[in-house]
């Protein structure tokens, strides 16, 4: 048996399954009013009321325990809220980092005090988080980072620039791949993971305007800012370890298969009406969906390995590399559809929807590792490298 | 019915194919047809091994098993490119039982017929229907199983295939079969037919990747080449996709495979077969391209196996029409099994 015929049918349990009901009578209300190109941000949108609301509900940090605030409950408890949050196009871009792998992180490297201190200020939607991984000269290459962190008496003094940081003008915290000894040719050894509290001295967060008008991601700079000791988080120059396996929870979830769900269901509805519907679009739906359909199983499986306490890192990677690459497909072949017709009467909102996630579409395959690097990831675990 | 003795009966079928379905024989087949004597073994070897009464229930002497739980099997004749219609016959002979008809000995392959003026029954493509005993027929009136001896017969573009018409005379001279009124051949026939894509998708696959670790060019084997990896990246994506849709395709209890979920397999399926076959032929360069080498043996049922039972852009048509709602609706609708194996 290979990795290719590793994965079994899976069904998301009852238990999990049945909160749905709940989140999806919220999210209908909540999201009403919001215009679909709006929804189409989904991940990439944020709305620091919007959190709390999901917080107060419990919505956020589910799979935490209880001790921290959180909810206590399964993996499969969150992806059903997610699946429901990317496809009504929820505004959960503030809390979606600390949710997702923060929080996570600190529960399992974190000190009793870390544990304390952030996981319920996160459950909350108070305490929002970044990950300051790339560096201007370290990209797909993250072993290269040079921001480095020097112990002193007070702790670490941190010097250096982060840069496609993701909401770091909105968060508080930042937690930072460093390098705390040796040097850039020592590659995976001598890195470290630090919390950064943004709100410190010598910290300069400049938002970096994307090809759509968006400012969602940003450069961050260290001059000489002084971090506790307690800023460390896990064990210094294990850094690289505690990275790694936080990606392999990031590059399999619903977010690499729904990117453009909220321009698709648009379109649907479109194609639906009398005047919308034709024998191509029909067809271009099918494409569709027998697409999205076996990686969403897929997705699923691959949440059962996590669960199971695999680590099915190349399986993550073949799911992300077919999901963005749907993902990119969708607002191609839709635009092709709505401009195949004699007509150019298209409701004006599925074009602004249409037209945001053309330009947000080539992100999709960078973020959470270029799809070259995952091809390379595959190569490997295929025994080619 | 355990995931192990699913398991157990996919080992099976490796083990006899493995052993009696080589390259020779399905060369010695594929020369032959019908007389060879290579088709004779080898049909009389998978009947010995109980492969073509796994779905008929114990009582019937069959294994009692799911279209689910015989995937594995599928899968395999598939991987070792069966020239034979074992997953037809397996679901035929499944069908003649639930319906109450007369068991039919040898192999029955599946196929849409039409009736015409004079009452005749015309099966315009049926796959191996130059090999078998008798075709199980659906045209828009009824279910019939038909001796492919009597029919008139006329070649097809692969020459185990055939178009094959019966009179209405013939017609009329056997019962029709009280199949389900929801089952379709054509929805029965994608499924398996995919199960089988899968298996060979990933044959092909493994091949290339084998060959790509062993083949030197410029003083390293070629697939320490990124493009080569690359493209080996791309291969592996689509027949983990495939494997997936196609075990959709065939989830559920007993012989009755849910429409939609065919739709993605049969389409997902077909998709990856174009891309995995260009890119496993790509790789491998001018030997690929020979009869001596085995590759052709697998990327030719690919391509024919996508021209079975609805191309991509057929199911296409399908997976809309039963929905309303949002994307994910459909698509919960489509993943989210009833029971798992």
């Amino acid at each position: 048996m290979s990795i290719l015929d590793s994965l079994t049918l899976t069904r998301i349990p009852d238990e999990d399954e049945a909160l749905r009901t709940e989140v999806r009578a919220f999210l209908s209300e909540a999201t009403q009013a919001m215009p679909a190109h709006i929804r189409a941000r989904s991940w990439g949108g944020y709305n620091t009321a919007f959190s709390r609301q999901l917080g107060a509900k419990g919505w956020i940090g589910v799979t935490l325990p209880k001790a921290y605030g959180g909810g206590g409950r399964s993996a499969f408890t969150r992806y059903v809220l997610v699946e429901e949050f990317l496809n009504f196009g929820a505004p959960v871009g503030a809390h979606w980092i600390a949710d997702r792998q923060s929080a996570p992180l600190i529960l399992k490297y974190g000190t009793e005090a870390q544990k304390q201190f952030y996981i319920p200020k996160v459950c909350r939607g108070e305490a929002f988080f970044c990950i300051g991984m790339s560096e201007p000269n370290s990209g797909s290459d993250l072993a290269s980072v040079k921001t480095r962190a020097v112990p002193n008496d007070k702790g670490w003094l941190l010097n250096g620039q982060k840069i496609w940081t993701t909401n770091a003008h909105h968060c508080q915290y930042m937690i930072a791949l460093v390098r705390t000894s040796g040097t850039a040719e020592d590659r995976h050894k001598g890195l470290s993971q630090v919390i950064v509290d943004l709100s410190l001295s010598g910290v300069t967060v400049r938002p970096i305007e994307d090809l759509s008008g968006d400012s969602h991601f940003c450069e961050v700079f260290f001059d000489n800012v002084q971090l506790g000791g307690d800023a460390l988080i896990g064990a210094e120059g294990q850094g690289w370890e505690q990275v790694t396996a936080e990606l392999a929870f990031e590059r399999s979830g619903p977010e690499r298969l729904f990117s453009s769900i909220v321009l698709f269901d648009q379109w649907l509805q479109y194609v639906r009406t009398p005047q919308g519907k034709t024998e191509a679009a029909q067809r271009l739906a099918g494409k569709v969906l027998t697409q999205l359909a076996p990686l969403r199983a897929m997705s699923v499986a691959v949440q059962q390995k996590l669960v199971q306490g695999e680590s099915p890192i190349v399986e993550a990677a073949l799911v992300k590399e077919l999901g963005t690459t749907l993902e990119q497909m969708i607002p191609a072949t839709i635009a092709e559809d709505l401009f195949a017709r004699e007509t150019e009467e298209v409701p004006v909102e599925l074009l602004m929807t249409l037209k945001y996630i053309t330009e947000a579409s080539p992100s999709f395959s960078l973020r959470g590792g270029t799809r070259d690097i995952l091809r390379g990831m595959i190569a490997r675990g295929l025994g080619l490298r | 019915m355990s995931m192990n003795d699913n398991d157990l009966f996919a080992d099976a079928a490796r083990q006899v194919l493995a052993g009696q379905c080589t390259p020779a024989v399905v060369r010695a087949i594929e020369a032959g047809g019908r007389t060879a004597a290579a088709t004779q073994t080898l049909w009389q070897q998978l009947e010995g091994a109980g492969l073509a009464d796994a779905l008929l229930d114990q009582d019937d002497g069959g294994a009692g098993l799911s279209l689910g739980q015989v995937f594995g099997v599928l899968e395999q004749c598939g991987a070792h490119a069966l020239p034979l219609p074992l997953a037809e016959t397996l679901v035929a002979r499944a069908l003649l039982v639930h319906a109450g008809a007369q068991p039919v000995p040898g192999s029955v392959a599946l196929a849409q017929g039409q009736v015409l003026a004079d009452g005749s029954w015309h099966c315009a493509l049926v796959r191996s229907g130059a090999m078998v005993d008798a075709v199980l027929v659906q045209t828009e009136c009824a279910w019939r199983v038909l001796k492919t001896a009597e029919a008139r017969c006329a070649p097809q573009a692969c020459a185990l295939d055939a178009a094959l018409t019966w009179s209405a005379v013939q017609v009329q001279a056997v019962p029709v079969v009280a199949v389900a009124a929801q089952q379709q051949v054509r929805t029965l026939q994608a499924a398996v037919v995919a199960a089988q894509m899968a298996g060979a998708l990933n044959q092909v696959f493994q091949r290339t990747l084998q060959y790509a670790n062993e083949r030197q060019q410029f003083g390293r084997p070629i697939g320490k080449f990124q493009a080569i990896q690359h493209q080996l990246a791309v291969m592996s994506e689509h027949v983990f996709a495939a494997r997936m849709a196609a075990q959709l395709g065939c989830s559920g209890d007993g012989v009755q495979p849910d429409r939609l979920r065919v739709a993605t397999a049969k389409a997902r399926c077909s998709e990856a077969a174009l891309v995995v076959a260009e890119l496993a032929h790509a790789i491998h360069g001018a030997i690929g391209f020979t009869e001596e080498y085995d590759l052709q043996l697998f990327t030719r049922p690919l391509h024919a196996w996508r021209q079975t039972a609805g191309s991509e852009a057929y199911w296409y048509g399908e997976a809309l029409l039963a929905h309303d709602g949002m994307a994910l609706d459909v698509v919960r609708r489509i993943t989210d099994v009833e029971s798992v194996h």
